[in-house]
């Protein structure tokens, strides 16, 4: 048996009995199956437990992906998962903690975390599932809308421009930044592993299609291409910077998709590991620092 | 000014500006009175600002334990003009006052020319505190010895000959006023009770420790990260208080027990949290240290006024541990168990103390503190399926980590089957409520062996005062003046009313005395069922000092 066919019969089985509740053609799906096979291939491939995995979800339809998926998963509240990974990161360095985060749950409700989790190098993988609107809530603008962008919120249309999360990643300090797109599957799980295998801080925005509320699958297929090795070097600040301004969410460009940026730098919770090393007694510990007060 | 007098106790006032090291020239008052066998109790006064305004530590040490401060002071310590003048109602006949004469400070009793001193003896000019160190151990018949070795246990090596040197000067340079007397007591260490309470949670199980700056509770972040190699533990400053609480969700669920520290309004900001805590059963101790609100309110003065925040805190209806010590030793037993008792039922566990524990500093007693009890979370036996929330005894379901073979641990903030998927099945959603009260009910079937209500004073005694947290000392020895018994709840939630019931049989008159403006506790009671008496507030920002407690109490009894 091929390490293939065997990762897709592991693969296989990583699917809950909950019911699917995303809408017909939704880009969740290309998310959630790449994502089962990326996990497969690399438990298969580097010899990582299935139970070292980790998945995080915010709130929003991205976040229902936790729900189908045997894999260990905090499901936790909008905005907020950054910070939980790395609590886990901290508490168990075997860890492979993989966030999936909507455009709205992290570039508005917890932008913060995103930014200060890029900026210490914390060791988790963040996956936006970008779809540049809010769908759960039934269509409002989200932080990349662009600029016009007619949601149920702003009828009149939004005056106000997107960011573009790849710069700020890059700003911030993030050692690992990628583009992908819900279209493009194969390559898709490609960038979901080296991501995940990273060390230290990595993010990809997924650009994903929302079928029901902005579906800009043509507009996509149009602009989007694959990076070639010639077309970034990937250890140059300003040479991602370049690239990652080449579109900017907002005016019509050709969109790279594929890793923009990826370095090498300490990690945010290995200085933290000695410190609980071992199996102290810390009871032992509290008496004698009384005893040195007296 | 010369007297000879005979008591039991001295209080001792110092005061200055901001930035002049008065928090650290009280401990080092604290130490002196500590190596002659006297418990002490400090209260730190200090505005919110880096340098100036008028900053005062009140030392009172006593043959027996203290909590509170009196208003009259037997020594003024003055390094400036406002420490004269904002204390004149704490002096009288027999207080001696020591103030820096090269401040221009317009005073009576004895001046230390602090400037000529310092330039004389090449010093910092930090070493002001120790020249008032020294003249006060020689006004109190102190011998030179015990304040020098006062200042080697808390000077850097490299400036102590400085201190020990300025020291010596102030000690020369007044006369013997009285005598403190040598007790046959042992000398106790001095902490606070963002200290004790930071022991109290390692002595817990605690192996990380996360916040954000806010006083009053900064100091038990200082604290935990000053120690975090002795101590073994990893201590996390993260953006704010939103990041703080899910950081330790995560470490928790991960399995490393971990506890966050806070004030108001960075619990405000940690509700939501505190919510994803109930639904998703993930273990979290909170300390909260009360400050006067609302908003900003006065950051670094004390009140009683979130008791009920703490138990409302967060959306929805989930069980929760509230535990509000009164010193030292409480804070150190509660600590640890509110950690414990947080693992072993899977809820979060709300230490609730204030600027005045938190920050005060009071003599600890080790030996005299019980050791908490013992408790441990359940675990997976690791036999058969895993489910994060099966319906095991008591509504509480074993742990596993990530990282478990054989385990696929999933939790969540939303209603949720056993397995932890995602239902909005009314059946299931209804087991799921039940479940997570049931929780609350063993823990409070648990509680009913823990001393929740303590009971102070005779039970004969036809008048009861009922007070809570860090109030508890002043009203002890404000009750002894009308022979009236003291009853405290350490436990806010679940209420332990079968406790209470006990406590209060023949309670007599009642009297609910808190640090703040609506009787929070008083409302607590009344919801329970039980009639709280009269009120006597203070909401100030101060707490109360004993003679002042009792003229309050006075009004209301006699």
């Amino acid at each position: 048996m091929s390490p293939e066919q065997f990762a897709g019969k592991q693969a296989g089985e990583l699917i809950t009995p909950a019911e699917n509740t995303w809408c017909p053609g939704c880009g969740n799906f290309a998310i959630q199956h790449m994502m089962k096979s990326a996990v497969a291939e690399l438990s298969e491939e580097e010899g990582i437990p299935l139970e070292n995995f980790v998945l995080l979800g915010g709130i929003g339809c991205h976040g229902k992906l936790v729900d189908y998926l045997t894999i260990n998963s905090f499901y936790g509240i909008h905005g907020r998962s950054i910070p939980a990974a790395t609590g886990m990161r901290l508490a168990n360095p075997d860890l492979k903690i993989i966030c999936h985060v909507g455009d709205g749950d992290i570039y508005a409700e917890g932008l913060d975390h995103l930014i200060f989790a890029a900026k210490r190098n914390s060791d988790i993988t963040v996956i936006v599932h970008d779809n540049r609107v809010y769908g759960l809530t039934t269509g409002q603008y989200t932080p990349t809308s662009p600029f016009g962008f007619r949601g149920r919120s702003t009828p009149g249309g939004i005056t106000e421009h997107p960011l573009n999360p790849l710069e700020v990643m890059l700003a911030a300090g993030a050692t690992h930044i990628a583009r992908g797109y819900t279209k493009k599957i194969r390559h898709l799980k490609d960038l979901f592993k080296e991501a995940i295998m990273h060390r230290g801080f990595s993010f990809i925005d997924v650009l994903q299609i929302c079928a029901t509320y902005f579906n800009l699958t043509d507009y996509y297929n149009i602009h989007a291409y694959e990076m070639q090795e010639s077309d970034v070097e990937t250890g140059r600040f300003e040479s991602a910077l370049g690239k990652i301004r080449e579109w900017d969410y907002d005016r019509d460009a050709p969109i790279a998709l594929g890793t923009f940026y990826s370095v090498e730098k300490p990690i945010y919770e290995e200085k933290f590991q000695a410190l609980t090393a071992g199996k102290p007694d810390r009871r032992a510990l509290v008496r004698k620092v009384i005893e040195e007060w007296r | 000014m010369t007297r000879l007098i005979t008591m039991s106790e001295y209080s001792v006032l110092i005061g200055g500006k901001a930035g002049e090291g008065i928090n650290t020239a009280g401990l080092s008052i604290a130490g002196l009175f500590s190596r002659l066998g006297y418990r002490i109790y400090m209260y730190f006064d200090y505005p919110s600002l880096i340098r100036g305004g008028h900053n005062f530590a009140i030392i009172r040490a006593s043959e027996k334990k203290v909590g509170a401060h009196r208003t009259p002071v037997d020594v003024l310590l003055a390094f400036d003009q406002k420490s004269i003048e904002n204390h004149r109602e704490r002096v009288h006949d027999g207080t001696t006052v020591i103030y820096d004469a090269s401040q221009t400070v317009q005073a009576e009793g004895y001046g230390l020319p602090l400037d000529r001193i310092i330039k004389e003896e090449k010093a910092p000019p930090i070493t002001g505190n120790s020249a008032m160190l020294g003249a006060l151990a020689r006004v109190a018949g102190i011998d030179r010895a015990i304040y020098e070795d006062v200042l080697r246990a808390t000077v850097p090596a490299k400036h102590l000959p400085a201190n020990l040197r300025v020291a010596g000067r102030g000690y020369d340079a007044v006369v013997d006023v009285f005598t403190v007397e040598p007790l046959d007591h042992p000398t106790l260490p001095v902490l606070t009770g963002n200290e004790v309470t930071g022991l109290g949670l390692v002595y817990g199980g605690l192996e990380s420790y996360v916040a954000y700056p806010m006083t009053p509770t900064s100091n038990l972040l200082h604290f935990l990260a000053g120690h975090a190699e002795d101590l073994s533990i990893k201590v996390l400053h993260p953006e704010n208080e939103i990041s703080v609480i899910l950081m330790a969700l995560g470490l928790a669920y991960a399995g490393e027990k971990a506890a966050v520290g806070t004030s108001g309004g960075g619990f405000c900001l940690m509700t939501e949290g505190l919510s994803l805590a109930g639904m998703s059963e993930i273990p979290v101790t909170i300390v909260m240290g009360q400050r006067p609100g609302p908003s900003t309110g006065m950051p670094t003065y004390t009140a009683q006024s979130d008791l009920h925040f703490v138990l409302n805190a967060g959306q929805g209806e989930f069980p929760r541990f509230v535990v509000a010590p009164g010193d030292l030793e409480e804070a150190y037993t509660w600590s640890a168990t509110a950690l414990m008792l947080s693992w072993k039922y899977q809820v979060p566990a709300i230490i609730l103390t204030d600027k005045t524990l938190a920050e005060g500093a009071y003599s600890y007693d080790i030996g005299a503190v019980p050791p908490p009890p013992d408790r441990e979370p359940v675990l997976w036996d690791g036999v058969g399926e895993y489910r994060r929330y099966a319906r095991g005894e008591g509504g509480v379901s074993p742990l596993a980590f990530p990282g478990r073979e054989g385990a696929v641990v999933k939790v969540s903030s939303y209603a949720h089957d056993e397995g932890g998927l995602t239902t909005e099945r009314a059946e299931g959603v209804r087991g799921l409520q039940e479940k997570m009260l049931q929780k609350g009910e063993s823990l409070k079937a648990e509680l009913a062996t823990y001393p929740t209500v303590k009971v102070y004073g005779p039970y004969d005694a036809g008048t009861t005062i009922v007070c809570w947290g860090s109030e508890k000392w002043a009203c002890i020895e404000a009750a002894e003046r009308f022979g009236a018994r003291v009853v405290q709840p350490l436990v806010l939630a679940p209420f332990p009313v079968r406790h209470w019931k006990e406590a209060m049989i023949g309670a007599g008159r009642v009297v609910c005395v808190e640090n703040n403006a609506t009787g929070q506790l008083a409302r607590l009671l009344r919801q329970q069922g039980f009639d709280p008496g009269r009120p006597v507030l203070k909401y100030d920002g101060r707490p109360f000092a004993v003679d002042e407690l009792a003229a309050r109490l006075g009004e209301v009894l006699t």
